[in-house]
């Protein structure tokens, strides 16, 4: 068994050897394409995820929040309890947003005071929490300004108190001066790894059915299992490999920090590359040709690319592609990636994710080994 | 159709359809041992589709195939063990070297490193193939390439060999010596069943068969196939070749007529009443034409004829 797996990745890494096109496509255009993402712009949100903390349980701070879940730019998926609730909500990246009223708040408007808000963003997403910033000020604004008016209206608390200001205190907790690079370097590594092994993967059993030389192997005693393996490790080890090398460009360039553990990442990326080349090898057994694959390639990857929350927040899309994003392995990794890149955080916030690449990625293996056969039709 | 006592390979029943259309029909046949057992046939007629079924990539939708004992639709893989099957289109990879190839499909059947290396020095020696250990099979030339899928086709020892098409496209001496490996194989034991379109290579098998839209047509050996060719082969010698063509072509009792290198060649269904009506013809259109003589006719005249008089009869 083992043997001729082996033998397969000798065979396998000769003819890569030999493939100079092969080799130029596994270097030069993902660090291009690094380098065009890591410059690039910036996108309009809707739908934040938000998480809340009343502290001060008033009518006034029921009132400021209903204003941001009336909103469409923001969406309250959390009420917490605790700060430890607030934390976890954006750890795990339930939550883009969090908003705290501190105990006191109706209080202080009441006196006409400045009422301080705690907002927290997760700056990760730089592109997304700056705009979203944009409009958390914005909305704020307008209910100071209706609450003084109102507060005139009925002539009300103290005098004076013409212009009753809501303070809010920024702190973003992670990629503290929202660059954006910052966000979109690790999605990249992400992305680019997706499209190129999904590609290869699916290509490489494909080609093989098309020039023929499948139909050889056919007649020797190689298992399935054994076939597929040998075709697929060498794609897992280059995944590995690029991985590491467009990381590494992107730190090294754009000075992206690394603050998380690279044993995290490892994990991550192994899971990652499981349902990529489940992913390939269910599009090799259903082309015949090289042309169908790469169709097949072109209609799948595509949308997963934009439905990942690569560029876009999943948190703004329609309900039900965000459904979509828990069968897409890039969403999860990307969560992954980023959080290991950019908040260090660990196993105890990113499991939900490592569990869904390894239920996607078992799942797509299994499917397309049992789908392939060593016969003809 | 004899069916040979020890039958080495044993076909019955045998049907597969694309789409709905048969490409094999009800195909029944039975090779003995040590045979070199011809299947002949036009483009299309499912020869490609005979030896895929039998080398047990393609499951047939019925019939019954036994190979060396084992039941090939039941145990496709134990019959792998067996037989040896070398694709009409070239399968080797052709960005590995003619030694790499061989190792890799010697270590896909498990053969010990010292027995492999014992093997390969005669089958290069044998294909002439020694000097070319280094090159990339993408760069052989077509009968190199044919060899070097012999060599790896006969890695582990196959007791049958299913070739479909080996010689198509190959140089003359290269197919004199693939087919002088044939004979030593066949010496050594070795049952051979190969597809041709070069019916000239036909002659040279124990017995043919040929195949026609997926149906068995005749099988038998060449000489005694000989003997079932309708009519007599007459060629006609002339310098105005297409002249005696276009005299001859419409007349009653004559058939398959046919440019060749000094004159005409053409079936006449009774020699003794149609060889005067010839001479008159003609004589009377003013056609030069020298001497006329029965013809031995080739397997390739006589499956013609065999097709024509098929098509005619339905
Ligand atoms: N994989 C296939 N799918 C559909 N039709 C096929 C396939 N293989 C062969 N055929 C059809 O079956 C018939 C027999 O083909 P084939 O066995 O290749 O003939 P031959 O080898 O004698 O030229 C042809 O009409 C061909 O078009
Ligand atoms: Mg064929």
């Amino acid at each position: 068994m083992f043997e001729r797996i082996w033998h397969m990745l000798v065979k396998e890494f000769i003819q890569l050897k030999r493939d100079r096109w092969a080799r130029f496509r596994l270097i030069v255009p993902p660090l291009v394409q690094m380098l065009v993402f890591g410059y690039a712009a910036t996108f309009e949100v809707y739908h934040v995820p938000t998480v809340v903390l009343d502290r001060d349980h008033s009518q006034e701070s029921r009132e400021l929040i209903s204003r941001f879940s009336f909103s469409d730019r923001f969406r309250v998926v959390k009420i917490a309890r605790s700060d430890a609730e607030v934390e976890d909500a954006i750890n795990r990246s339930d939550a883009a947003l969090a908003i705290v009223v501190h105990a006191g708040f109706a209080e202080l408007l009441l006196k006409g005071q400045s009422a301080p808000l705690q907002v927290i963003v997760d700056g990760t997403n730089s592109n997304t929490a700056l705009i979203a910033l944009g409009y958390l000020n914005l909305i704020v604004q307008q209910y100071a300004a209706d609450y003084g008016a109102d507060l005139l209206r009925r002539g009300v608390g103290a005098p004076g108190a013409g212009i009753v200001q809501v303070g809010i205190e920024q702190r973003p907790w992670y990629n503290a001066d929202l660059n954006g690079r910052w966000f979109f370097v690790p999605g990249v590594v992400g992305s680019l790894t997706l499209v190129l092994v999904v590609s290869l993967t699916a290509s490489a059993i494909v080609r093989e059915r098309e020039i023929g030389t499948l139909e050889q192997i056919m007649v020797t005693p190689i298992r399935p299992a054994e076939y597929i393996l040998g075709k697929t490790v060498p794609f897992f080890i280059i995944g590995l490999a690029e991985v590491a090398l467009v990381a590494l460009f992107g730190t090294l360039w754009f000075g992206v920090p690394f603050v998380g553990s690279p044993l995290i990442l490892l994990l991550g990326t192994c899971l990652f590359l499981l349902s990529t080349l489940g992913l390939g090898l269910l599009i090799s057994t259903l082309s015949k040709t090289q042309q169908q694959a790469f169709a097949a390639n072109f209609f799948v990857l595509n949308p997963m690319f934009t439905l990942s929350g690569f560029a876009f927040p999943i948190a703004s899309m329609p309900e039900p592609l965000q459904w979509l994003s828990y069968l897409n392995p890039l969403s999860y990794y990307l969560v992954v990636i980023r959080a290991t890149f950019l908040k260090g955080v660990g196993l105890d916030a990113l499991w939900p994710d490592l569990i869904g690449m390894t239920l996607l990625g078992s799942l797509l293996l299994g499917i397309s080994i049992l789908r392939f056969r060593k016969s003809l039709d | 159709m004899s069916a040979p006592a020890a039958a080495q390979i044993e076909v019955a029943g045998l049907v597969k359809r694309f789409a709905g259309v048969a490409a094999v029909a009800d195909l029944e046949f039975a090779v003995a041992a040590g045979e070199i057992f011809g299947l002949v046939g036009p483009d299309g007629a499912g020869k490609t589709t005979v030896m895929r079924m039998l080398a047990g990539v393609m499951p047939p939708e019925s019939g019954r195939i036994v190979i060396d004992g084992i039941d090939v639709i039941a145990d496709p893989e134990r019959a792998k063990q067996h037989l040896s099957y070398m694709p009409q289109r070239f399968g080797l990879y052709e960005d590995l070297t003619v030694d790499e190839n061989i190792r890799f499909y010697a270590d896909l059947f498990e053969i010990p490193r010292r027995l492999r290396d014992e093997r390969i020095g005669p089958l290069l020696a044998a294909s002439n193939m020694a000097p070319f250990r280094r090159r990339l099979a993408g760069q052989l030339s077509g009968g190199m390439k044919q060899k070097l899928g012999l060599i790896c086709a006969l890695i582990h020892t196959p007791r049958i060999l299913l070739l479909d098409e080996p010689t198509t496209g190959v140089d003359p001496v290269s197919r004199r010596d693939f087919w002088r490996i044939l004979y030593s194989l066949r010496e050594s034991g070795v049952t051979i069943l190969i597809s041709t379109a070069y019916l000239d290579e036909a002659e040279r098998c124990t017995r043919l068969a040929l195949l026609h839209q997926g149906r068995l047509k005749y099988c038998d050996t060449p000489r005694r196939l000989k003997q079932l060719m309708p009519g007599v082969l007459l060629t006609i010698a002339s310098p105005d070749a297409r002249a005696v063509r276009d005299t001859i072509a419409g007349l009653e009792g004559v058939s398959g007529v046919l440019l060749v290198g000094d004159g005409v060649r053409a079936v006449v269904d009774d020699e003794a009443r149609r060889l005067p009506e010839l001479r008159r013809a003609l004589a009377s259109a003013g056609v030069p034409f020298g001497a006329v003589a029965r013809t031995e006719p080739t397997i390739e005249d006589l499956f013609v004829a065999l097709l024509r008089q098929d098509e005619e009869a339905a």
